[in-house]
């Protein structure tokens, strides 16, 4: 964990407002799990006043790439960067996914901007494990697919790919899972991860998710983004103990 | 230069103190700064049991501030002097233990039993958190329980009391002269002012706790009206709070009238401000011609 300054080395729309930023910051780079995060400071100024935390996206060498949408002040400056910029980062923060043997099959279900640290857990799963890629979206544009192996689609409204949303896309495609040792990797809205969560209880498949909360340092002093915890009294920070948590251990 | 200040019988190496809430135990905010570089490191507020907090969402941020209602999550005094006190023993710099409670002798009974803390070297009462009920505030915003929380701690211990003050109340000062008349070593002022978000599509509060306290560069100038307000009226230090990012925000703290002052939401954003601040104070000092930082207290013109 480390403060850095990160020149920006590319800064491109995905499509409806989804941007992905490419900076070079070695000394977090080589530190860098998939599924952690950066916390970026988007202005000089005092307004907006917090950083703001952004999944790892990928990371190429030297360089780190985020994937952000712009709902706000803070990501609408962000979308103003021009190339050669320098940005303030702070990472790489947080507990990422685990890699291990576990299992033969990485499953990866990705809400809208969920897909965002599935790029560099992709490119970190061994070869010889099978990829699929559930992403889902309300529509055909909100559907990210960037850097993801085998990506089956659903779109709420039909738009591109299953009609319904990814966990009835995962439904529909079960026996292709089936036969094999699976773990299921989560990102996305709220009730999207609670679906997963039916789901791979359902069939008693382990499963990580990302979380998400408001937060203000990003590394755990402030104590502003708790999760209930599900296996003890209390909670966990998803700063510090997540974002990335096995869904044993907290209450979606 | 002589970048020292004193506090009661606590002698700060320069005046940044790390705000309580704002640096856990130290050892997160340890990896990003050298804390033996900081005047005093503000413990997050202990009571006499464990609390969990409030539940999500805790924190907003707001217009050049942030909202939070963490509910004085904390470990409890035990688990503090066993897992927390250790590790805060290695560095160079005054620890300030904060405490938070429901009753007065909880808050004489945290003092006591953390008075024999060596590495405690001052205790900050929270007679003013604004985000539960059993926090302090009801303390915080009468005159009498004021004066009796500072007699009573202070006679539970030999180490300087500062009493932190809500903002939240008409007349700042005259809380500050009570804690004057009973003993207390120093004020902090100010703590957070009490705020609120709504989601305007949801129309629901954005905050699970609906209130929060206020903090940030937005609350800097009533924190420093609240400062210039005791500082007329009443002589123990003052400890100025609120909004401090930078060495000129600190800087202007200690003119109207701060003895020392504490950085807090800053530590979020930039969690080396202090020493950076540190450093600013050191040029701004040079420049002016100033051999005393202390010097600078209270030397406002009007």
């Amino acid at each position: 964990m480390i403060i850095a300054n990160a020149e920006v080395l590319q800064l491109i729309e995905l499509g409806n407002a989804v941007f992905l930023l490419k900076v070079h910051c070695p000394e977090i780079a080589r530190e860098a799990q998939p599924g952690q995060f950066c916390n970026v400071k988007v202005s000089d100024s005092n307004f907006p006043l917090l950083r703001r935390p952004f999944s790892i996206c990928d990371v190429d060498g030297d360089s780190l790439s985020f994937m952000f949408n712009v709902p706000g002040e803070g990501t609408k400056t962000l979308s103003h960067k021009k190339v050669g910029e320098v940005l303030d980062i702070l990472g790489p923060l947080g507990n990422g996914f685990k890699i291990s043997d576990d299992y033969e099959c990485a499953v990866f279900v990705a809400g809208g901007l969920g897909s965002a640290p599935f790029p560099f857990l992709t490119k970190a799963m061994p070869e010889e494990k099978k990829i699929y890629s559930f992403v889902g979206g309300r529509s055909s544009g909100d559907v990210i697919t960037y850097g993801m192996k085998n990506a089956i689609i659903s779109t709420d409204d039909g738009s591109k790919g299953f009609k319904g949303n990814v966990v009835e896309l995962l439904e529909a495609n079960k026996a292709i899972l089936d036969g094999a040792k699976i773990k299921v990797f989560a990102c996305g809205p709220t009730p999207m991860l609670r679906a997963v969560k039916d789901f791979c209880m359902k069939y008693g498949y382990n499963c990580e998710v990302s979380t998400e909360c408001a937060m203000a340092c990003g590394f755990g002093i402030c104590q502003g983004c708790p999760i209930q915890a599900l296996d003890k009294d209390g909670y966990y920070l998803v700063c510090k103990d997540g974002p990335v948590f096995d869904i044993r251990k907290v209450v979606i | 230069m002589d970048l020292s200040v004193q506090i009661g019988s606590m002698r700060l190496k320069n005046p940044v103190m790390l705000a309580s809430g704002t640096v856990g135990y130290g050892n997160e905010i340890s990896n990003l700064t050298d804390l033996n570089k900081i005047g005093a490191v503000i413990t997050k507020s202990v009571s006499l049991k464990p609390r969990k907090g409030n539940p999500p969402q805790r924190i907003v941020e707001t217009s050049s501030g942030m909202l939070n209602a963490i509910g004085l999550a904390n470990v409890g005094v035990e688990e503090f002097i066993k897992t927390k006190v250790p590790f805060l023993k290695q560095f160079d710099t005054n620890i300030v233990c904060n405490i938070a409670a429901s009753s007065i002798e909880e808050y004489v009974e945290c003092t006591r039993i953390l008075s024999a803390e060596d590495v405690i070297k001052a205790f900050e009462i929270n007679i003013s958190c604004p985000n539960v009920r059993e926090g302090g505030l009801i303390f915080g915003h009468d005159l009498r329980a004021v004066g009796e929380i500072t007699r009573k701690v202070k006679a539970a211990t030999d180490k300087p009391v500062i009493i932190k003050l809500s903002p939240n109340v008409p007349d700042i000062a005259s809380y500050a002269r009570v804690v004057s008349e009973e003993g207390g070593d120093a004020v902090s002022a100010i703590n957070t002012l009490v705020g609120t978000s709504f989601n305007i599509y949801t129309r629901k509060p954005k905050l699970f706790n609906v209130t929060g306290g206020l903090s940030g560069p937005a609350i800097k100038p009533v924190a420093l009206a609240k400062v210039l307000e005791i500082k007329r009226q009443v002589k123990i230090p003052i400890i100025g709070i609120g909004g401090i990012m930078t060495w000129q925000d600190a800087a202007e703290f200690m003119i109207v009238g701060a003895t020392a002052f504490e950085i807090g939401t800053v530590n979020f954003v930039n969690p080396n401000a202090g020493v950076e601040i540190a450093a600013g104070l050191v040029e701004y000092c040079r420049k002016m011609g100033i051999k005393k930082i202390s010097d600078l207290t209270g030397s406002y013109i009007i």
